[in-house]
């Protein structure tokens, strides 16, 4: 058996205090394998985007193991952490978080700038990464000007712009009409087939988690072994 | 992100929001343009008055006069006691204006021997007061003449020609640039070489003749103006005016002028004033006198730089606002870049550098403004309000200096900026991108 992407055993994480103690996931295990796509799907407040942070490595849970590619995620060092942040993760989110005065090729090559890749670099990983999601004629545009389409394919340009291991999407369809949303479905899931990305997505669509590979249903905090 | 990026990013992002960061600079703006104007204003006086006499060097000569009881305690306990054996200034002799009856201690024959005597002085000359009554070129008419009671011992800003000698042994006059047109002078190089008639009257009434040759021409100073003369022609002088001197009048000096080895260091400088002084003589080097009148212009110029300083101080908290409201609103993009593997340090860096920039462009825009403005200031009032005194530059710009104020402003910004970019730096991923 080859080591999982990423594993997560009896995860627990809560917020606030006292009164307004919340606990967002009360124990939770969940496995993904390298080329995998694993939908993680459930109700808004169901702990399912706090799941997905904490596989992502953006916060820490308070008990419960975490491991990436075995190796225990809380023995990483910092520098480590956001090696693995910049180069095997990549976020495509709902919200888009692009930086609107930026051009497009500026926001595409965001993590390649952290990742301190010399200018000339950038730009043709840029340009590549658009070129395959058909941008390449936006390069120069101001990221604010574009449809929520074009948006969201910056997005995965962006996460793509670094050869990820991983894409998490977090609800990539959500801001979209149906049309749009099935087009960048179609992107993520052949980056998936095409180029053994590992496809992580946290959706409240079924019709989208009925696409993936694997469905992983959460309700309150804890995984729901059948879907009703 | 390497420190080109952070570099570049910053200040891409210094002009994301233009109106704020004008406000911001323009702050700064004001506080470097003050502090750049006071210290040229200090520089600009300061190197005149230098040029005048402190650079004159006279390292090599001190100023000694008698310690008087009356200065010391005359405040707190009265008058001193009336004592008739004490050397009087006898009228003609040391100084010009000695009141019958008026008492000050005066330095007397024995008091000279007393300094010259003195471990580390190589000889001493008392200064006197030569009062000529006119100075004359050619045929150009008698004019009032004015003697400079400290060119003897002190250094001229030229004109033209050369600096007094106290070596030789001929009679040398140095004029002020003012005395040129009346005495017949077409420029100063012309009067150099020129001999002068100076006449003089002693205690008998009658009026004598020298000729000296004009050495030399001073800029109009601020201190001391006058005709210069050197040692021999105060000696020569002073000898024709005492012809005739009551024979009873004892001879005193307000001051004299000690020489010692001008390669003394400072200690070995203030050694010798300290056993002057046990012996009851006020000993004073030219920087101690000019000092004095430093002291006074630097005050002000502190008072000033204190009110430029204040308002840097106001342009940080500026820095903090602005910068504050930047991490405010980039929240998210902040987030994003951490969510994206960049290091708390870089995200800390990138605010700083930013902060940093804006505090340059306000004190570099504020420094060059100052320089721009001040120039034409200066040269207006030297042609006009200070044509008086030629070479006095009001603001004197120096790079060091300018240099030293941008730096000192990209500190304060550097400061200022500590407290937003910590909180950048500590920001959490998730909060910035759950924020919506």
């Amino acid at each position: 058996m080859t080591t999982p992407v990423l594993s997560a055993v009896d995860i627990r994480k809560s917020y606030g205090h006292g009164v307004n103690r919340f606990d967002a996931l009360k124990g939770v295990s969940l496995t993904v394998q390298a080329g995998e796509s694993v939908a993680i799907v459930g109700k808004s407040g169901s702990g399912k985007s706090t799941l997905m942070h904490l596989l992502a490595l953006l916060d820490d849970p308070d008990s419960g193991v975490l491991e990436v590619e075995g190796t225990e995620a809380k023995k990483l060092k910092e520098r480590d952490l956001n090696r693995l942040r910049n180069q095997d993760f990549g976020f495509v989110f709902q919200q888009f978080f692009l930086t609107p005065n930026s051009s497009v090729l500026e926001n595409v090559i965001l993590p390649l700038k952290i990742a301190g890749v010399s200018p000339k670099e950038r730009r043709a990983r840029g340009m590549a990464a658009l070129e395959q999601l058909e941008l390449a004629d936006k390069a120069k545009n101001k990221a604010i000007n574009l449809s929520g389409g074009q948006k969201q394919r910056v997005v995965i340009a962006r996460a793509l712009v670094n050869n990820p291991k991983v894409i998490f999407a977090d609800e990539p369809t959500g801001n979209l009409d149906t049309a749009t949303g099935a087009i960048v479905e179609d992107i993520l899931f052949s980056l998936n087939k095409e180029h053994g990305i590992t496809l992580i997505v946290v959706t409240h669509d079924v019709e989208l988690a009925a696409r993936c590979d694997r469905q992983f249903f959460i309700r309150d905090g804890l995984e729901e072994s059948s879907h009703s | 992100m390497n420190f080109v990026d952070i570099f570049r990013t910053a200040v891409s992002n210094t002009f994301r929001s233009r109106l704020r960061t004008t406000l911001t600079v323009v702050a700064i703006f004001i506080g470097a343009f003050t502090l750049t104007i006071t210290t040229a204003i200090g520089t600009g006086v300061s190197d005149y008055i230098n040029k005048q006499v402190a650079s004159v060097g006279a390292s090599d000569v001190l100023l000694v006069s008698k310690t008087s009881d009356q200065t010391t305690t005359g405040t707190d306990t009265g008058p001193a006691k009336y004592d008739p054996t004490a050397a009087k200034a006898a009228a003609g002799g040391g100084l010009g204006a000695g009141a019958p009856g008026q008492a000050t201690t005066v330095l007397t024959q024995a008091d000279l021997t007393t300094i010259g005597q003195t471990s580390g002085v190589l000889s001493v000359d008392p200064i006197v007061t030569v009062t000529p009554d006119y100075i004359q070129y050619g045929d150009n008419g008698k004019y009032v003449l004015t003697v400079s009671a400290t060119s003897a011992f002190t250094k001229a800003d030229l004109a033209a020609g050369a600096q007094l000698s106290s070596t030789d042994q001929t009679l040398q006059v140095m004029l002020p640039l003012d005395y040129l047109s009346n005495l017949g002078f077409s420029d100063a190089a012309s009067a150099v070489g020129q001999p002068v008639t100076i006449g003089i009257t002693d205690y008998a009434g009658t009026q004598h003749e020298v000729t000296a040759t004009v050495v030399g021409v001073q800029n109009t100073t601020l201190l001391g103006g006058g005709v210069g003369l050197n040692q021999y022609a105060t000696t020569q002088l002073h000898d024709l005016q005492s012809t005739g001197k009551p024979a009873n009048s004892v001879a005193g000096y307000s001051r004299a002028v000690a020489h010692i080895d001008p390669n003394s260091s400072k200690s070995q400088i203030s050694a010798i004033k300290d056993s002057l002084k046990t012996q009851g003589y006020t000993a004073l080097t030219v920087a101690d006198q000019i000092g004095t009148f430093e002291t006074v212009i630097n005050g002000i110029i502190g008072v000033l730089d204190a009110f430029a300083v204040i308002a840097l101080i106001a342009a940080g908290f500026g820095i903090i606002n602005t910068l504050l409201m930047s991490v405010q609103e980039r929240t998210r993009e902040i987030g994003l870049m951490k969510a994206m593997g960049m290091s708390g340090r870089k995200v800390y860096a990138l605010f700083s550098t930013e902060a940093v920039f804006i505090g340059f462009l306000g004190s570099a825009i504020g420094a060059g403004v100052a320089i721009l403005v001040g120039s034409v200031i200066s040269s207006v009032l030297s042609k006009r309000l200070l044509s008086g005194l030629p070479g006095l530059h009001l603001l004197e710009f120096s790079p060091v200096s300018i240099l030293i104020i941008i730096l000192v402003v990209m500190l304060i910004a550097f400061l200022a900026g500590t407290l937003p970019a910590r909180r950048a730096a500590r920001q959490n991923p998730i909060d910035a991108l759950r924020y919506e």
